[in-house]
């Protein structure tokens, strides 16, 4: 079965790679998962409201405020709780996606 | 071959590939002027279709075409809703326009009603705009009330038994029928059992009517029948609101299923016979799928809510159909509210976006997060994360995860109010 499944693996990837090029859709697809911060954060991290926006913070700070909400160490009304349905590579990602809005 | 590893896929395209990812601006829609790969008709343009609706433009770079069909002229928003049932917020604040999806996005705003959907032929029917074809159609139509659930609640009682449920001629039709009620009267806020829209809505409903009346009407009461067993959303913390401010306000009722109501004597009557008689009743049916998702098809879990594949949100029963928001069987602890329809919308956008691209779609994360205000100033939230599980097949809340406030604050409220500014936003902007 596996032998089977990666022709048609490569095939996808092939036939996805040159649709997406000539359609002008994304070849890459951005971390979909970054947008569930959206809602209160503002779209892309952007945000002038009380809950403060995110975009173009520090990637280090960002990951590591959101660790420590993770483990609890940093004092939080709901971040506390968010934080922990996270992976630690995942949060590394958010980090990334969000320092690099502008 | 690593390459292959599915987990290593996921990674790539569901979470990852972030460092390769440069950021797009939102007006940078690159496939103006190119040809459309495709065309997705959304209908409903509440917090779950219109965040669908803008996603897709945003994450095809304006590649896939989009149709966001609404009856409704403006967005009106059911959260905060009841802030202004309290007369702590003005109603025209929850009224939004559909502008910036039109002008921003790229997006077709055709304000009509569905007649019909041929799903074979994939061609949606409206009343007063035409036919529209489409590739992939999402489904965000709310839900519908079941007036049969209860006894006498025909179209002339509705002229003054309000549900106020949906957000808008009857937030104000309500509004003003608590500012009428003299003081010493009695609101009477009925409940039905879960699943409904919103399961913390009617304990905040009942805390600000509860603050409006301590503050203008203090001799007034508000009488909740709740049909479920307990209070089903953050029960400790309205509880101990309620104790501490609405003892002599607010009386709780478990377990009272209103199943008859008599509009004229404006009484209701529980299954176990019990009646109650009230000044202003806001009595709340049984809720299920909007009634076009059952015309189409999609509609098959207890007769009553849409079952869907969790990674790409498509009907079970009908292809190329994606449902969400509140029409949806929810999966476990997935509340049926604003914010978690936004979620769908995005899953659903990242999905279909993926499928035009010829990728594989996968399973992303979802978060939820509702507010509740408790008086004018003072706010809890509950929230949780909910991740796709492989086996089960189904988003579930992530262990450790979620929970709710320590304790109503003023803090929160002030969060409650930017929630709702920012997700406007993030829903129509």
């Amino acid at each position: 079965m596996k032998i089977r499944t990666i022709p048609l693996t490569l095939a996808l990837l092939a036939s996805s790679a040159g649709l997406a090029q000539a359609s002008g859709l994304p070849q890459t697809p951005p971390p979909y998962f970054a947008a569930n911060c959206a809602n209160c954060h503002g779209t892309d991290g952007k945000s002038t409201a009380a809950i403060p926006g995110i975009a173009g913070k520090d990637k280090d700070w960002l990951e590591e405020v959101l660790k420590a909400y993770k483990q609890g160490t940093r004092p939080a009304t709901i971040m506390h709780q968010l934080a922990k349905g996270y992976t630690d590579e995942e949060i590394a990602i958010l980090a990334d996606y969000f320092s690099r809005q502008k | 071959m690593n390459k292959f590893n599915p987990e290593r896929r996921r990674l790539l395209q569901g979470i990852g590939a972030s460092a390769a990812f440069a950021a797009v601006p939102g007006t940078a829609l690159a496939a103006k002027g190119k040809k459309p790969v495709g065309r997705v008709v959304v209908i409903g343009a509440g917090f779950g279709g219109a965040t669908a609706a803008k996603y897709l433009r945003k994450w095809s770079h304006g590649a896939i075409e989009v149709v966001l069909i609404e009856r409704q002229k403006e967005f009106i928003s059911c959260p905060t809703s009841n802030e202004v049932l309290a007369g702590h917020r003005k109603f025209e604040t929850t009224v939004h326009s559909y502008y910036n999806l039109k002008k921003h996005w790229g997006i077709k705003v055709v304000t009509a009603s569905v007649t019909d959907v041929d799903t074979e032929k994939r061609v949606v029917k409206t009343d007063k705009a035409g036919d529209f074809s489409y590739d992939r159609l999402v489904l965000s139509p709310g839900f519908d009330f079941n007036y049969d659930s209860i006894a006498g609640y025909d179209e002339k009682a509705r002229e003054t038994v309000l549900h106020a449920w949906k957000a808008g001629p009857q937030t104000l039709a309500l509004r003003k029928q608590l500012e009428d009620l003299p003081d010493g009267g009695t609101y009477v806020l009925s409940i039905p059992k879960a699943p409904y829209r919103c399961p913390p809505g009617p304990y905040e409903r009942a805390s600000l009517i509860a603050s409006y009346f301590k503050e203008h009407k203090p001799k007034s009461k508000v009488l909740v029948l709740d049909a479920n067993d307990k209070i089903i959303s953050k029960e400790k913390l309205f509880l101990s609101v309620w104790e501490k401010d609405y003892k002599e306000i607010i009386e709780y009722r478990p377990k009272w299923n209103v199943v008859a109501l008599d509009a004229a004597s404006r009484t209701v009557t529980s299954e176990l016979g019990e009646k109650v008689t009230g000044d202003v009743l806001n009595i709340l049916p049984q809720q299920r799928a909007a009634d076009i998702a059952r015309k189409i098809g999609v509609v098959n879990v207890n007769d009553r809510w849409a079952e869907v594949n969790w990674i790409t949100l498509e009907s079970t029963a009908v292809p190329k159909v994606h449902v969400l928001g509140d029409t949806l069987s929810a999966a476990p602890l997935m509340p049926k509210s604003g914010h978690m329809a936004n979620q769908h919308g995005k899953a659903v956008a990242a999905a279909i976006v993926e499928i035009f691209s010829g990728r594989e779609p996968q399973p992303t994360l979802m978060a939820n997060t509702c507010y509740s205000m408790v008086d004018g100033k003072r706010a809890i939230h509950v929230d949780s994360v909910h991740r796709y599980h492989p086996e089960k097949k189904v988003p579930l809340v992530v262990e450790g995860s979620g929970g709710v406030s320590k304790e109503a604050s003023v803090e929160e409220g002030i969060y409650t109010r930017a929630w709702a500014t920012t997700i406007w936003k993030d829903v129509l902007g």
